[in-house]
């Protein structure tokens, strides 16, 4: 199962999502969470909900020089701390800026989709969704 | 509190010289918890004896608490200040994303001092504190200001944005401090005291982590809190239609003040319900930072433009009770396209919606009894249900352009002892009169709450779940009233939202403070309410505050209360009381 954002227009914007993750990690705050919410432009034009989508052949995988980041069977990456040597290809990398950055560790945080913020989602924005539903269409 | 924790910081921020520095008080935190209870030791520490308002020496406080960030509804910013508009304690609390952005920012506590001689704006991102010329933002709107800052600046989805329009910046003394487009630093003035400044806005905006004691335990504690705010009955109204609702519930209990309180219902309060704006014109729904209710409410109007055939715009427009009624059945006005176009104009020129509203209600009465003419008004004809003239009024508030407008702009009660008809000029304590004429509680409230808000006490609340069902002694109705005010300064200086406060009891208060390190018993959160209380009625009797002073505008025993007629002495027996127990308790 993937996390996916199954309609942006439903998020008004509490950011619920973005402390549930943190507290996942044991942490209270904002420092650790994968996911970010932000206005469009503004809070009057609604929001945007930036999170991995787990794409099929991940670019930021593909940049990755030390090969800390591996590619999912089901799409996504995990990170290997150990491997990353913090360069910031991988965000350089991402179009949609999935990759957020742990600035107390210098090293980017990605969503492992583990679907503990759809518990706190109080708007039906966010849901677990078999992989099919969020790669690329199939023509 | 917690070592870690960087609650403990204080920024200090000096606008003559340009400097900033952190001090760490820890031990502040520890007695007063944060929020109000520490910003009124800050303001007692840094606002001098009898200083002006709009001087450079009245200080800026904002505060957060240990709760910020942390847990659900926990989303309000507190702000301290000698307030323009009463000449005494301004608080002012705020949502929006402004308190997550303080403490993410690393921060419990902001402290402004000084005045800039020229336009500008700060930003405040984790430690560092940037002054930039705001010249080119002066005379703006609060909105364009918002987008252009936004534009400029980083920490997008971390940020808040405060700003003023320009009722702030030309001293209106009830300007507003606007964040993120939609929400307030509304009443007191707090937009007049940064427009003293020279201070167009603050952005500030951060990402950090905070300890916790027991973090399976904080996680245990949190989804109960959640699930509550989710899914209590207590919190469906404010998600559903929002405060809004209350309209109609108000108006069938024969409370809602309507033609400057001439009367208490309005015959047309079902065309600006919370239903009719949700059906007409409900556009979008938003919550503040880590808020799950959501209970922002904005009205998409769709207008036409008179000149050009097939071309329209279209605005997004805040609404909520208090605006409803302030700009609404307070000037008789029934179509909520007429209603939304005052609310964008005050929004526009950032003041407080109530106290606008009230005071043109007013003037309408004024102009009625032939007090003032259209020479004051410039030409302005008000009429009770007619918009245009009070949108163009709003402007002129703004603008001053001559004395009568300039007398409007420093509110009801200044105006009406110029202009006359001063027992119809409703304000508390100078503050005018929020949408409730509930009975006797709501009135005391008012006068003897520490801001003369209606959210000091809730007396509208204790009206309608006590003094509507059973006689009730003004004694008991200030004792009730203190004890919900000594209450609600925890709540404060948590910093919880005041919508949560079912959720936020006393017993659960008690269980989440050992999370964040404050070993703090039941009766000693009391006792720190009690105290918080003291401290801040201490500066008010200090900047010349007397319950024996406080003027009572006679139309309030005019017009009939859902638990009927009132008189003074009953209001002035409620004040005695609270003077007595506050002379016991050594606060003059």
């Amino acid at each position: 199962m993937r996390l996916a954002v199954l309609e942006t227009e439903r998020c008004v914007g509490c950011q619920c999502c973005m402390f549930a993750c943190s507290r996942r990690q044991d942490e209270a705050g904002l420092t650790k969470a994968c996911i970010a919410v932000k206005s469009v432009g503004g809070m009057r034009r609604g929001f945007t909900v930036i999170v991995c989508r787990a794409c099929d052949n991940p670019p930021c995988a593909k940049v990755c020089p030390t090969n800390a980041l591996e590619p999912g069977k089901d799409g996504g990456v995990r990170l290997d701390m150990k491997k990353c040597i913090g360069c910031g290809h991988c965000q350089d990398a991402c179009l949609i800026g999935a990759i957020l950055w742990d600035d107390t560790t210098n090293k980017p945080m990605i969503c492992i989709h583990c679907g503990y913020c759809v518990n706190f989602c109080p708007h039906k924005v966010l849901g677990l969704k078999k992989k099919e539903g969020v790669a690329h269409a199939k023509r | 509190m917690l070592k870690d924790d960087p609650l403990a910081n204080i920024l200090y921020i000096d606008l003559s010289n340009r400097t900033f520095m952190t001090k760490k008080r820890p031990e502040l935190f520890d007695r007063y918890i944060g929020g109000a209870g520490v910003a009124i030791q800050l303001l007692h520490e840094e606002c001098p004896t009898g200083c002006d308002p709009i001087g450079p020496e009245n200080p800026i406080i904002f505060a957060v608490g240990p709760l910020t960030s942390l847990f659900p509804l926990a989303s309000k910013t507190v702000a301290m200040f000698k307030s323009p508009h009463t000449g005494n304690l301004g608080e002012s609390h705020c949502g929006g994303r402004s308190a997550v952005a303080i403490r993410m920012a690393g921060y419990g506590a902001i402290v402004l001092k000084g005045a800039s001689d020229i336009p500008i704006y700060l930003s405040i991102h984790g430690n560092k504190v940037y002054f930039h010329d705001a010249s080119s933002l002066w005379g703006m709107g609060s909105s364009a200001t918002g987008r252009i800052i936004r534009e400029n600046e980083t920490g997008g989805g971390l940020r808040t944005i405060m700003r003023i329009g320009k009722a702030g910046e030309n001293l209106v003394s009830y300007a507003s401090v606007t964040t993120e487009t939609y929400r307030h630093f509304g009443r007191l003035g707090l937009g007049a005291v940064f427009g003293s400044k020279k201070l167009k806005a603050i952005a500030i905006s951060g990402k950090l982590s905070v300890p916790v004691a027991d973090t399976k335990l904080y996680r245990k504690m949190y989804e109960e809190i959640y699930q509550k705010a989710v899914e209590s009955p207590v919190m469906k109204k404010y998600h559903d239609l929002g405060t809004a609702e209350n309209i109609i519930a108000l108006n069938k209990f024969g409370g809602f003040p309507t033609r400057n309180l001439k009367e208490a219902t309005f015959e047309k309060a079902d065309a600006i319900s919370g239903e009719a704006f949700a059906a007409g014109y409900l556009g979008r729904r938003l919550a503040c930072s880590h808020c799950p209710v959501g209970c922002i409410h904005i009205a998409a109007l769709r207008e036409p433009y008179e000149d050009e055939p097939y071309y329209y715009k279209t605005s997004m427009i805040s609404y909520d009770y208090e605006p409803i009624y302030s700009l609404g059945s307070m000037l008789g006005i029934s179509d909520p396209e007429g209603i939304l176009k005052l609310m964008d104009s005050v929004e526009t020129a950032g003041m407080d919606a109530m106290s606008t509203g009230v005071v043109l209600a007013w003037a309408t009465e004024a102009q009625e009894q032939g007090l003032i003419s259209e020479k004051e008004t410039m030409g302005i004809k008000f009429s009770w249900g007619d918009p245009a003239p009070y949108i163009n009024a709003s402007r002129l508030i703004t603008e001053q352009p001559n004395e009568f407008y300039t007398a409007l702009a420093k509110g009801v009660d200044y105006a009406g002892s110029i202009y006359g008809n001063r027992d119809s000029a409703l304000a508390f304590g100078k503050n005018e009169m929020a949408g409730y004429h509930t009975g006797p509680g709501t009135h005391v409230g008012s006068l003897i709450g520490l801001r003369h808000s209606h959210l000091d006490n809730a007396g509208y609340s204790i009206d309608q779940k006590v003094l509507a069902q059973k006689q009730t002694s003004p004694e008991e109705l200030a004792d009730m009233l203190l004890e919900e005010e000594r209450w609600r300064q925890i709540l404060s200086s948590l910093v919880v939202c005041f919508f949560a406060r079912g959720i936020y009891a006393p017993d659960i208060v008690s269980k989440l403070l050992p999370l964040l390190g404050f070993e703090l018993k039941l009766e000693d959160i009391n006792r720190i309410g009690t105290e918080i209380y003291r401290e801040k009625y201490r500066f008010k009797t200090r900047e010349g505050f007397s319950l024996d002073e406080l003027r009572i505008p006679k139309r309030i025993f005019e017009t009939s209360s859902p638990v009927g007629k009132f008189d003074e002495s009953y209001i002035r027996r409620a004040i005695d009381r609270v003077k007595k127990i506050m002379e016991k308790q050594g606060a003059d």
